[in-house]
């Protein structure tokens, strides 16, 4: 629908000028408005955005937006459905002659973990299940971040956060949400980070062109929720990835391909260690048993990649 | 030419969206209005009539849908029922704050618990606040019309909000009756072409919709707005409604009046029970009572002027209502009464009963009790408490189920 941008191969490729306006309400440092940032300067203009309540529901606020192109927010549970409407309407008025085919637009869920994993989950999974020709951009900052950090689905094992904030932090395990989708055998599935541009615009431009249901799924870190300085966004991002916490990978054509294979991966420490939120593994005293699963997990999940 | 068919109350929903020329139907199964999809669904896949049919996975989706596709530019129908309207609740209050036009017909059925799929109208009472605006069908040629005249109510560029068109699960969606069809091309020209407005996504005018607002300033203008537009469909419909008369010969009034002219006593009642107590008003009428009907067809907006100048300077009203807000009583009762205050000519008794819950029928019977608790009423200028319409015979056959299934647990020995 967009004008093929030339193929993305380097840094230098990435687009340099940017589409996304400033002045959101957003916080310092968000994870999740990086990766966004970098995921609409190839998606373009021609989009609509279709938001699930959530950190960007504030991305547009009465009577602003930082959008060049459209946007419909929803609800929280419902926002697949909502471009379900959307895509449907676009195609009966291409179909019947009242929508000029240059004023069709790609249609893009926007939500965050806390939907996508829990209350939205049903209807994202429906929405594969028709085969809809949408994108779905989560961006997964481990929690309720938008009422203030409390556990999700999407929340690792160990993380404190507004609601397991004593002892061992959150006693559950992170959801896999790639692998969910996997298994409803999608058009195509990513994991993404913000810190990792050109992997990500690599993503974004391939899926671009593929009709059906496509998730990009981008660890969003989170300043405020996982309490590190709004400065440390871009290392924490970089420490996701090289220390094996974040997978950066892709799922197309019924195969899973990592997309950033990791020579040596430091240890989980040098990720957990920035963040306050974790910062109950080192202190008052190191809990080298919780570390030590962490790390065994992590190893475990590179183990059987490669 | 017109022509009539034998049709259910569903099929004649499913002919006003067909007629009105809806572009796509987003859609959820329940009883009692799963026949309403059916029938469209199979008109669609024989290309009788273009189209679009989704079979979403809740009613929840199913409102987001609908109103997506309305922002979108496209007009659209659905359908629902009882837990399906509640499940899709939120969605409703939302979407109607998109000020998009669609129809949605309820099947009306009572909620859980218990659960049944009998019905009374806690279901769309339910949805009184939403935005949505909500008109009250008695028959299935009157489902047939108000879906054309929904449509173009809903469309009105003064109103611009979602129009809810209710009948009663099985006494109308499944009961038959004949029906006169309107002129295919009758019906396209009265309701017309869809215009978008400003609900349209086109990538050439981008748009942001539904946005988030800081501050109550503009919350309360958007909230504001959505009331005054209720508001001026009172007026609206009025006009739509006169249209339809003179193209098809069919006027259905905001308000019905039945044997109002000379009447001192009414029944106020919505939906197709309202049938029965025409029925009561004719035989009370025979035996010299000047009683009459009084049936709103627009709840939402509330036609408060219309009712007003029918019910002023009666002697005894009788608000029948086939809901109940527990801990309240009936709901159109309150709404009634409050239509009615400070009204000089305001009947001095507006008695309250409730009846046809979960599909409890009323009797002839009970409509003369009720006739005769109005006259004594009126005599003595003392309003009675609201009364709730059950007859010793229910309450023996409800003992004697208790009773067997009592003997049957002891004989079997599963007591404590």
């Amino acid at each position: 629908m967009t004008t093929p941008d030339p193929h993305i191969e380097r840094m230098k490729d990435l687009p340099s000028t940017h589409l996304l306006g400033s002045g959101t309400a957003l916080c310092a440092g968000c994870g999740g408005l990086q990766a966004l940032k970098e995921a609409y300067d190839i998606l373009g203009r021609k989009t609509v955005f279709v938001n699930a309540a959530g950190c960007m529901t504030l991305m547009s606020v009465y009577p602003f937006t930082p959008f060049r192109g459209s946007w419909l927010y929803t609800a929280m549970a419902s926002a697949p459905a909502g471009a379900q409407g959307v895509r449907d309407a676009l195609d009966i008025l291409k179909e019947t002659g009242r929508l000029k085919p240059e004023d069709d637009m790609d249609v893009i869920v926007l939500t965050g973990d806390g939907s996508a994993n829990g209350m939205g989950l049903g209807a994202t999974s429906a929405a594969i299940d028709r085969g809809l020709d949408f994108l779905y951009f989560c961006y997964d900052n481990e929690g309720y971040g938008n009422t203030g950090q409390q556990a999700s689905a999407a929340t690792p094992h160990a993380a404190r956060t507004a609601t397991t904030a004593v002892g061992p932090g959150h006693l559950g395990f992170k959801k896999d949400l790639f692998s969910i989708w996997v298994a409803n055998r999608p058009a195509y599935v990513a994991t993404v980070i913000g810190a990792e541009p050109l992997d990500l615009a690599k993503k974004i431009e391939k899926c671009r062109d593929i009709k059906g249901p496509k998730l990009i799924l981008a660890l969003a870190p989170c300043p405020v929720g996982w309490r590190f300085d709004p400065e440390l966004t871009v290392e924490i991002g970089r420490l996701a990835v090289r220390t094996g916490i974040w997978p950066l990978k892709e799922y197309v054509d019924g195969k899973i391909t990592h997309t950033h294979k990791i020579k040596s991966r430091p240890p989980v420490t040098k990720y957990l260690e920035l963040q306050d939120r974790f910062r109950h593994l080192f202190e008052p005293t190191l809990n080298e048993e919780l570390i030590a699963e962490i790390q065994d997990r992590v190893d475990a999940y590179w183990d059987a990649v490669d | 030419m017109t022509e009539r068919q034998l049709m259910t109350g569903n099929a004649a929903a499913a002919w006003g969206a067909r007629l009105a020329r809806a572009d796509y139907v987003p859609a959820f199964p329940i009883t009692p209005q799963t026949e309403i999809i059916e029938t469209l669904a199979a008109w669609i896949d024989a290309k009788e009539m273009p189209g679009r049919l989704v079979t979403m996975e809740s009613e929840h989706s199913m409102i987001t849908a609908a109103g997506a596709a309305a922002a979108t530019g496209v007009r659209v129908f659905t359908a629902t029922s009882s837990q399906g309207l509640l499940h899709g609740m939120e969605m409703l209050y939302t979407v109607a704050g998109w000020r998009v036009p669609f129809v949605m017909t309820n099947v009306s059925r009572g909620l859980a618990s218990p659960i049944t799929l009998e019905p009374d109208h806690n279901d769309i009472m339910a949805a009184r606040d939403s935005g949505a605006l909500q008109i009250h069908c008695a028959t299935c040629q009157e489902v047939l019309d108000t879906l054309l005249i929904a449509y173009k109510l809903a469309e009105h560029p003064s109103v611009r909000l979602p129009v809810i068109v209710n009948l009663d699960g099985f006494y109308l969606s499944f009961t038959r009756e004949a029906v006169e069809l309107p002129d295919e091309q009758a019906a396209a020209a009265f309701v017309g072409d869809y215009d978008p407005g400003a609900n349209a996504l086109r990538a050439s005018q981008p748009v942001s919709q539904a946005v988030a607002v800081l501050g109550s300033g503009l919350y309360s203008y958007f909230r504001y707005e959505m009331h005054l537009a209720a508001l001026q469909a009172l007026t609206v419909y009025d006009r739509i409604a006169e249209e339809y008369a003179t193209v098809f010969g069919r006027h259905h009034a905001a308000v019905e009046s039945y044997s109002m002219d000379d009447a001192e006593y009414a029944f106020v009642m919505i939906g197709s029970f309202a049938t029965k107590a025409k029925a009561a008003v004719d035989r009370l009428r025979a035996s010299g009572l000047r009683i009459g009907l009084v049936r709103p067809r627009l709840v939402r907006p509330f036609p408060a002027a219309a009712l007003r100048k029918v019910l002023g300077g009666l002697r005894a009203v009788a608000v029948i209502d086939q809901n109940l807000s527990n801990g309240f009583g009936g709901i159109l009762h309150g709404e009634l009464v409050s239509a009615l205050l400070g009204l000089k000519s305001a009947p001095p008794v507006i008695a309250s009963f409730v009846g046809g819950l979960g599909g409890r029928d009323i009797t002839l019977e009970e409509f003369v009790g009720i006739a005769d608790v109005l006259r004594q009423s009126a005599d003595s200028g003392e309003t009675p408490p609201c009364r709730l319409l059950y007859s010793d015979q229910e309450l023996r056959e409800v003992r004697k189920l208790q009773a067997v299934a009592a003997v049957e647990r002891d004989e079997l020995g599963a007591g404590p």
